[in-house]
């Protein structure tokens, strides 16, 4: 009984030991890099941890850190007008997403199983081409002399000048992020049991009734999984920004890029990571305990 | 439910590290020169001819953004023997004790190196001690020549006004101007339009620069440092302010592709920037020995000759001068008449303090914020 329960533990171990490498660990080096204050030297930033000067040396580092670089943060406009701007292309993106996904979700729940496959695959299957390669081919399809000019100029309509605007990003990460939205919706409403909406039926709901009473409230779970999945990749999105918008739009990716690149500020661009960290972090947290209170309230 | 979605995410986005990983690894017996460069910037055959004559082996991985450098280097244990970072950054790398000082007893070619450029080194590298020129231009205007026209009639495009001045700017608007995305770059020309000193330390110039630059920004596209290549060539945009030799390749490729785009570069009137990017050997560098022989390697006149023929770009060698091809040599854009080298000028580090307050005005230039 000892032995077997030792084995559970070591293999819940795993998972632990994974997040303590590969969260933790990087987490608490970029912590501790928020601390630290700039420097010209190699590499860019003091105080270093001198381990030939034992524990002296680990209390020299201590007293070197400081809150300093937070403190400076709420102080210039540039940092909030980022976070709520990233925060807003996400909110508004993931929406979209959700308006796009549920009914594609659904229509793929509701085909025959063969089917069902091909549909599921033709979903992954942009996955085998590279992301950058993806968001390089929209610019082919955006640009002025683009793809989608030349096919709106054989119509006799536009053209529409989309690239580098705020609707190209738009455009960009409800494309890049259409599976991740659509996966697990798929996931909760293909697992629907039928039974439930004929009995419904026969308690005398229209089909749209029954939609709304039924099979939407039990596929919430899968509504929050997609939208978490896409909203918090999005909030820190980089690569879409940078190739598709245009020089005014502010989010967080490009913020931390200048604070490491342009300033070689490293303690700034860890600031910054952390504070984002924590604002995804809280809501994760809160939408988690809210499930396991349902859960329990289920059973 | 949703944490089932995350563990196919994970399941995927491992298989990718994993594939990335394969590359890496395995050490050679033989000796290695490991080389980090702007990308598409050296004639392959040169690297191949060094490996013959010495054999060692070269791996050349490329960059494209001096940012990207400094930060790798900076952190030190890079593998790289040889670095090529710009004029501006040099100092920095110095002060840091990035890159190590060169014993030029092991360059007997260094003799070859042009004095009237290399005065032009003397702001960011003094006597010459950490650096060996590879290549040099001006930083300049490239405008498709016929839409300009269209909407500049009688207009000579020579000046810096066509790509600051709002009313200028307005007319091209429509068919889409570029900036660099590299604020000491665009600072320097723009204080040297103001008339300042384009090495100011004074925070005041740089906000003046700013105020212009605010102004300018409704007309201005995109700021970016490598897609006007791109984006000229094809017709896309009508003017950029970029380096000569992207601006002078776009104009190949246009003339390549056979499109009807006629593109011009032009180094305005007022003067303009010029750069270097020069080659230094990081203080850690595993194999220094291989690093100095491709330095003497590349100081011989008819190797940089070659090179400056693939890239387009002059070099600060004075006997390959006359082996480097009539279309390059004789291109008053690549090596500018005296009379325009004159008015050419060089940028050096700024301290932290004042960096910081230029990039934050910068991101004001880009995002109005």
């Amino acid at each position: 009984m000892k032995a077997r329960r030792d084995r559970t533990s070591l293999t819940a171990l795993a998972p632990f030991l994974w997040l303590g490498l590969f969260f933790l660990f990087p987490f608490l080096l970029v912590a501790k890099l928020s601390l630290s204050e700039t420097a010209l030297a190699m590499p860019p930033y003091a105080p270093r941890l001198d381990w030939s000067q034992g524990i002296a040396g680990l209390k020299a580092f201590l007293a070197g850190l400081d809150f300093e670089t937070y403190a400076r943060l709420p102080t210039d406009r540039l940092y909030v007008v980022a976070y709520l701007s990233s925060l807003k292309f996400a909110g508004v993106a993931t929406f979209i997403l959700l308006l796009l996904g549920y009914p594609l979700a659904y229509a793929m729940a509701r085909c025959t199983p063969s089917v069902r496959r091909a549909l599921l695959m033709a979903v992954i299957l942009p996955f085998w081409t590279s992301f950058l390669i993806r968001v390089y081919a929209l610019i082919g399809i955006l640009k002025p002399e683009g793809l989608l000019n030349v096919a709106l100029r054989a119509v006799g309509l536009g053209p529409v000048s989309l690239l580098n605007t705020d609707t190209a990003i738009y455009i960009g990460l409800v494309y890049a992020y259409l599976p991740f939205m659509v996966l697990p919706l798929y996931a909760v409403l293909e697992r629907q049991q039928h039974d439930l909406l004929e009995a419904a039926a026969d308690l005398g709901c229209t089909p749209l009734e029954a939609f709304w009473r039924v099979t939407f409230p039990l596929s919430l779970p899968g509504v929050a999984a997609g939208s978490l999945l896409c909203f918090i990749p999005m909030v820190g999105e980089f690569v879409i920004p940078d190739l598709l918008g245009g020089s005014s739009t502010l989010m967080l990716g490009k913020t931390i890029w200048t604070e490491f690149f342009a300033n070689r500020d490293w303690p700034a661009a860890s600031a910054v990571a952390i504070v984002l960290l924590f604002t995804l972090v809280i809501p994760i947290v809160l939408y988690q305990r809210q499930q396991a209170k349902l859960t329990e309230l289920g059973r | 439910m949703w944490t089932k979605a995350l563990g196919t995410a994970a399941v995927l986005a491992m298989s990718v590290t994993l594939a990335a990983c394969g590359q890496g690894g395995g050490a050679a017996k033989e000796q290695t020169l490991k080389i980090y460069n702007w990308s598409d910037y050296i004639d392959p055959q040169i690297l191949a001819d060094f490996t013959k004559e010495t054999g060692i082996k070269v791996q050349y991985d490329t960059f494209d953004s001096n940012e990207i450098l400094e930060t790798k280097v900076l952190q030190g244990n890079t593998g790289y023997d040889i670095v090529a970072p710009s004029n501006h950054n040099i100092p920095r790398y110095i002060i840091a004790g990035a890159i190590a000082p060169l014993d030029k007893s092991k360059l007997p070619n260094n003799k070859n190196l042009w004095p009237d450029i290399m005065s032009h080194m003397e702001p960011f590298d003094p006597g010459q001690k950490y650096t060996v020129p590879y290549m040099w231009g001006t930083i300049g205007i490239g405008y498709n020549v016929k839409e300009v026209a269209k909407r500049l009639p009688g207009v000579n495009i020579d000046s810096w006004s066509v790509v600051f001045d709002p009313a200028n700017l307005a007319k091209l608007k429509d068919c889409g101007v570029y900036y660099l995305d590299a604020s000491e770059d665009m600072y320097a020309v723009a204080l040297n339009y103001l008339g300042k000193d384009p090495n100011s330390k004074n925070v005041a110039d740089y906000q003046a620069a700013t105020d212009m630059m605010v102004k300018a920004r409704p007309f201005i596209r995109k700021f970016h440092s490598s897609e006007y290549v791109e984006a000229l060539a094809n017709g896309d945009i009508c003017v950029a302010v970029g380096y000569s030799g992207d601006i002078l390749q776009a104009k190949t490729r246009a003339e390549e592709a056979k499109n009807g785009v006629e593109l011009a570069y032009v180094i305005p009137k007022e003067g303009s920037q010029v750069w270097f990017d020069v080659f230094a050997i990081p203080a850690d560098a595993p194999n220094p020995t291989a690093a100095y022989k491709f330095l003497d390697y590349m100081l011989r006149p008819e190797v940089i000759a070659k090179a400056s023929n693939y890239t387009q770009y002059a070099n600060a060698n004075l006997p390959a001068t006359p082996m480097v091809d009539a279309s390059v040599r004789g291109d008053p854009n690549v090596y500018p008449t005296p009379d325009l080298f004159k008015r050419l000028f060089v940028t050096t580090t700024k301290d932290q303090a004042l960096l910081r307050e230029v990039t934050r005005m910068w991101t004001r230039v880009q995002t109005g914020q």
